[in-house]
Parts: structure tokens; C-alpha cells; sequence
């Protein structure tokens, strides 16, 4: 089992959830996060002179795998997300020890189902 | 000799400033049905046609609307600048207030009127396009279509064609426009999910206040603080509420709940539908005048737009320019001089006569607004080009049209 996390740019979302339903990878968890990588934030205007640096609006998303599911899945992010820019985000997978199912008690492979 | 008279111009002074306040509450009734990344748009471009068009309006506009007529078609420029419009009244247009307050109570009209089709083209145009297109719109379709109707030498005002507060040349013809642009710029990227409202208690303030504002454009429309703004005022109130009730019964029934946003629309619609009626109308008639328009708005909404597939983003063809078709052909059925000596008897009071000239102005008001909309369209797109890039657009347009956002994540 692994736990993959994907940071994304928001707008491209809809696109990277097309893609999961394509290798149907039906579960996912998805925040609002703001961030900046290498590309640094974004210039904002305040009241016509001042301006800030702000950080960037980006996406999680957090899915919970089978070992099966763990390349589709970062094929289909990969697919959805990428823009071929700085800023198009990263893809970190983790090893997952365990995982329960809250209404049957179920556990491991058959809990995240 | 015109007197003026202190009461009228105490509720054409409180009239005009409502209607004034209908343009940043439609603000807010758009921004909270758009993405949170292009709130800030929407507002941004409503508060500028209120800048933009009451400057137009004082330098030349006005004059274009209401100066000495030309041929029925177009005032000529006799009042440049407001020049010869003075404090004293007008003979024609409401004559016992000032002029300057006719004009003003018209220039918040002028206003409202290309703000209303920002929901057809909301999230992917070019803020500077939108701001050339909208000067040359007010001033070349607006400016003579509320010539033919309200001067007093209109050619659709000589006709008889009734129109108490710009059904016609307001609703109609930001309807049409609204769906020539819709057509022409095309849909929206990225709208198969996240159609869905970014904030409706936004929208709903929204529509509440242009509730409340619609009294001052409606019974303001009287021209005086007497029994016909009264009777505007009954029947704006009932066909607003008839219209938000019968558009409830429907989500009810095809969609198996009644929703908020159906609830807002609905009485939109039902504002729309009864402001060519409203001074002309019976209570009971407005009442069927709001239920009518919700049905008809309904269908258009729900059926006919997802049918064709067009993205009239917000609606403005389906609630405002249907709306204004239902109201103006629906004042030619039950328009009664019982309620206006100064009106005319519709279908309904034995004069069918009635139905067909309303039936005229619509359709004078469609075809002119929707071959010069598609004009100018065309001219503004060739010129600056009309939509941002397909990048910009995914974005939002606040940070790439105005480097500002609207809502933080963080602090």
C-alpha cells in the first residue's frame, strides 16, 4: 500500500481527476494549499503602489493505493497536471502501514478498497 | 408653464439613488454564481460601467438619448455636456422635477443596462476589450434604442408602444446582446465541475437588494410621488414574489428540490417581466404577469440553453431577455386604462390592436440590438481581440487582468 501526494496547480485539477477516473482511481482527498517552489510567488498590486509577493495557490491531492494502482495513478496525475512549466508541481509517494475502514473494521489491502 | 413640485423630487431624488445602487448589487448577484478566481472581475467591471457610463452619460450620451430628435432614430447633440439642461423641468419628461434629476434618474438606466450583460461573458474576456465595447455599446445601442422608446418624438413612442420602465430597452436589449456575445466568444475552459456558484449567499444579497432597488427604477419610472408610483410599487413587489414562488414549485417538481438560487432567479424574473407592466397593470395581472416569466425563464434556462449548448454563463438571455419579451408582449395583453388614463387598454381590455404594437417594439429592439451587438463584437475582436488566452482564463482573471485575488487561503 502506498500514500501518494500530489501538489498541483488548482486549474488543473478537473483535468488530473478525468485522468484517475480513466484508471479508475475513484478516492481521493483534495485541499487548498498555497506554496511556492523554484518559480518563487506571484506579484499582486495593493491600492496601485504597493506591491507584494504572495504565495501561490496550489492544489493536494492525497490518495491512499494498492500497489496495482500505484503507477496509473502517477501516470494519470502526471497526465492531468502537466503543463511542461516551472510550477507544474510534484508527485511524493509514501510507504502506507496501515489502513482501516471506519464502518466495518476492515484493514490493509480490502480497506481502501 | 411646468411647476416643479418638492415631493416629486424628493422620491425622483431617493428613485435615482436605488437605482444606482442596482449596479453594484448586480455585482454581487453575478460575482457570488462565478469561480472565486474571478470575483474581483465581475465586480471590477461592474463599478466601471458606473464610472465609465455616467461620464459618457453627462458629456454626451444623455444628449444622443433624450436631445432634440432627429428623424425618430437619435437625439442630436444640442445638449453636449449637459448644456441647456438645467434646474428648471422639462416640458415632456417628467415635468415637475428638474431636468438634471430626469437625466440623472436616466443616466442610473444607462448604467445598469450593459452591466447586465456581463453574464454572458464573465471569466474569459479581456478587460480592455470589455471597456471599449461597452463605451461604444452604450453609445451606439443604447443611446438611440432609448431614443425610439422614451423621447418624445421615439419612433416606437409615436407608434404607442408601451414600455413603463424599460422592458424594451433595457431587459430586451441587454437580453439579446447578452446571447449574440455568449455565441460569438464561445464557452467557457474549465467549467464541467466547478460550474457551480462560489458563493450564493453573495448572489442572494444580491438579488435582494435589486428587489429593494427595482422600487426606485419601477415606481421611480412614475416620474412623480403620486398614486402611480404606488400602484408600480404593488405590482414590481407581487410580480417579484409570484415569480419566486412559481420558479420554487418547479425545481420542486422536475428537480425534486426547491433551491435558493432558484428562489433568486426566479424573482429576478419576475422583475424583469412586470417593468414594462408595471404603471400600466392591476395587481392580480402583475401576479400572473411574474408566474408567466418564471415558466418561460425556466424553460429557457433549463432546457433550451443546455439544448444548444451556448454559454450565456449567467443567464442573462434566458432571465433578462426572455423575462423582457414576456413583459412587453404580456403589458400588450393587460394593460388597462382603468389603472393608467395615460396608457392604453390591452388584448385582455378589448384591444388587440395593443398586443401587435408591443409585438413591433419587441422585435424592432431584438433586431437592432442584436445586428449592432454582433457588429461591434466584431469590431472590438479584430481590434484588441476579445478573449484572454486559454492560460489566462485557467488562472482567473483577477491576477492576470488585475493582479489582485479576491479571498486569501492564509493570512
Amino acid at each position: 500500500m502506498k500514500y501518494i501526494i500530489a501538489i498541483i496547480k488548482p486549474h488543473r485539477l478537473e483535468d488530473v481527476m478525468k485522468e484517475l477516473d480513466k484508471e479508475k482511481v475513484y478516492l481521493r482527498t483534495v485541499v487548498d494549499v498555497v506554496g511556492c517552489g523554484r518559480q518563487r510567488g506571484i506579484t499582486e498590486v495593493y491600492r496601485g503602489v504597493k506591491e507584494v509577493e504572495s504565495l501561490l495557490r496550489k492544489v493536494k491531492l492525497e490518495i491512499a493505493v494498492n500497489e496495482d494502482f500505484v503507477e496509473p495513478t502517477i501516470a494519470a496525475i502526471t497526465r492531468g497536471a502537466r503543463e511542461g512549466e516551472i510550477g507544474d508541481g510534484k508527485i511524493f509517494v509514501f510507504d502506507l502501514k496501515e489502513c482501516v475502514r471506519i464502518r466495518t473494521g476492515e484493514r490493509g489491502k480490502e480497506a481502501i478498497g | 408653464m411646468p411647476q416643479l413640485n418638492n415631493a416629486d423630487i424628493v422620491w425622483m431624488l431617493i428613485s435615482t439613488a436605488m437605482v444606482m445602487i442596482m449596479t453594484p448589487t448586480l455585482a454581487f448577484f453575478y460575482g457570488g454564481l462565478v469561480r472565486k478566481k474571478n470575483i474581483l472581475s465581475v465586480l471590477m467591471q461592474c463599478m466601471v460601467i458606473l464610472c465609465v457610463i455616467s461620464v459618457q452619460w453627462v458629456l454626451f450620451g444623455y444628449s444622443l438619448a433624450f436631445g432634440p430628435d432627429v428623424g425618430g432614430v437619435i437625439g442630436a447633440l444640442d445638449w453636449i455636456g449637459l448644456r441647456g439642461v438645467g434646474l428648471q423641468p422639462h416640458d415632456t419628461y417628467m415635468s415637475t422635477i428638474p431636468h438634471q434629476l430626469f437625466m440623472a434618474f436616466q443616466m442610473m438606466f444607462a448604467v445598469i443596462t450593459p452591466a447586465l450583460i456581463i453574464g454572458a461573458f464573465v471569466e474569459r474576456i479581456k478587460f480592455s476589450a470589455f471597456l471599449v465595447f461597452v463605451i461604444l455599446w452604450a453609445t451606439l445601442i443604447y443611446d438611440p434604442l432609448a431614443h425610439w422608446v422614451w423621447a418624445k418624438d421615439g419612433w416606437l413612442a409615436k407608434i404607442g408602444a408601451l414600455d413603463f420602465a424599460g422592458g424594451t430597452v433595457i431587459h430586451i436589449n441587454a437580453g439579446i446582446a447578452a446571447l449574440v456575445f455568449a455565441l460569438m466568444l464561445g464557452k467557457r475552459e474549465g467549467v464541467g465541475h466547478s460550474r457551480a456558484p462560489h458563493n450564493l449567499p453573495l448572489c442572494v444579497l444580491g438579488a435582494a437588494f435589486l428587489w429593494f432597488g427595482w422600487f426606485g427604477f419601477n415606481a421611480g419610472s412614475a416620474g412623480s410621488a403620486g398614486t402611480l408610483a404606488v400602484t408600480a410599487f404593488i405590482n414590481t413587489n407581487t410580480a417579484a414574489a409570484a415569480a419566486g414562488v412559481s420558479w420554487m414549485l418547479l425545481d420542486w417538481c422536475y428537480n425534486k428540490v426547491p433551491t435558493m438560487l432558484g428562489v433568486a432567479t426566479g424573482l429576478v424574473a419576475g422583475l424583469v417581466a412586470v417593468t414594462p407592466a408595471a404603471g400600466f397593470v392591476t395587481p392580480v395581472s402583475a401576479l400572473a404577469i411574474g408566474a408567466i416569466s418564471s415558466v418561460v425563464c425556466f424553460i429557457f434556462v433549463t432546457k433550451v440553453k443546455p439544448f444548444f449548448g451556448y454559454d450565456d454563463s449567467l443567464d442573462v438571455f434566458g432571465v433578462h431577455g426572455m423575462g423582457g419579451i414576456v413583459g412587453a408582449l404580456a403589458t400588450g395583453v393587460f394593460a388597462t386604462k382603468a389603472v393608467n388614463p395615460a396608457g392604453a387598454d390591452g388584448l385582455l381590455y378589448g384591444n388587440p390592436g395593443q398586443l401587435w404594437v408591443q409585438f413591433i417594439a419587441t422585435i424592432a429592439a431584438i433586431a437592432f440590438s442584436a445586428i449592432g451587438t454582433a457588429v461591434l463584437y466584431k469590431f472590438v475582436d479584430l481590434v484588441i481581440g476579445m478573449r484572454v488566452d486559454t492560460r489566462d482564463e485557467y488562472i482567473g482573471l483577477d491576477l492576470t487582468q488585475h493582479r489582485e485575488t479576491g479571498y486569501t487561503v492564509i493570512e
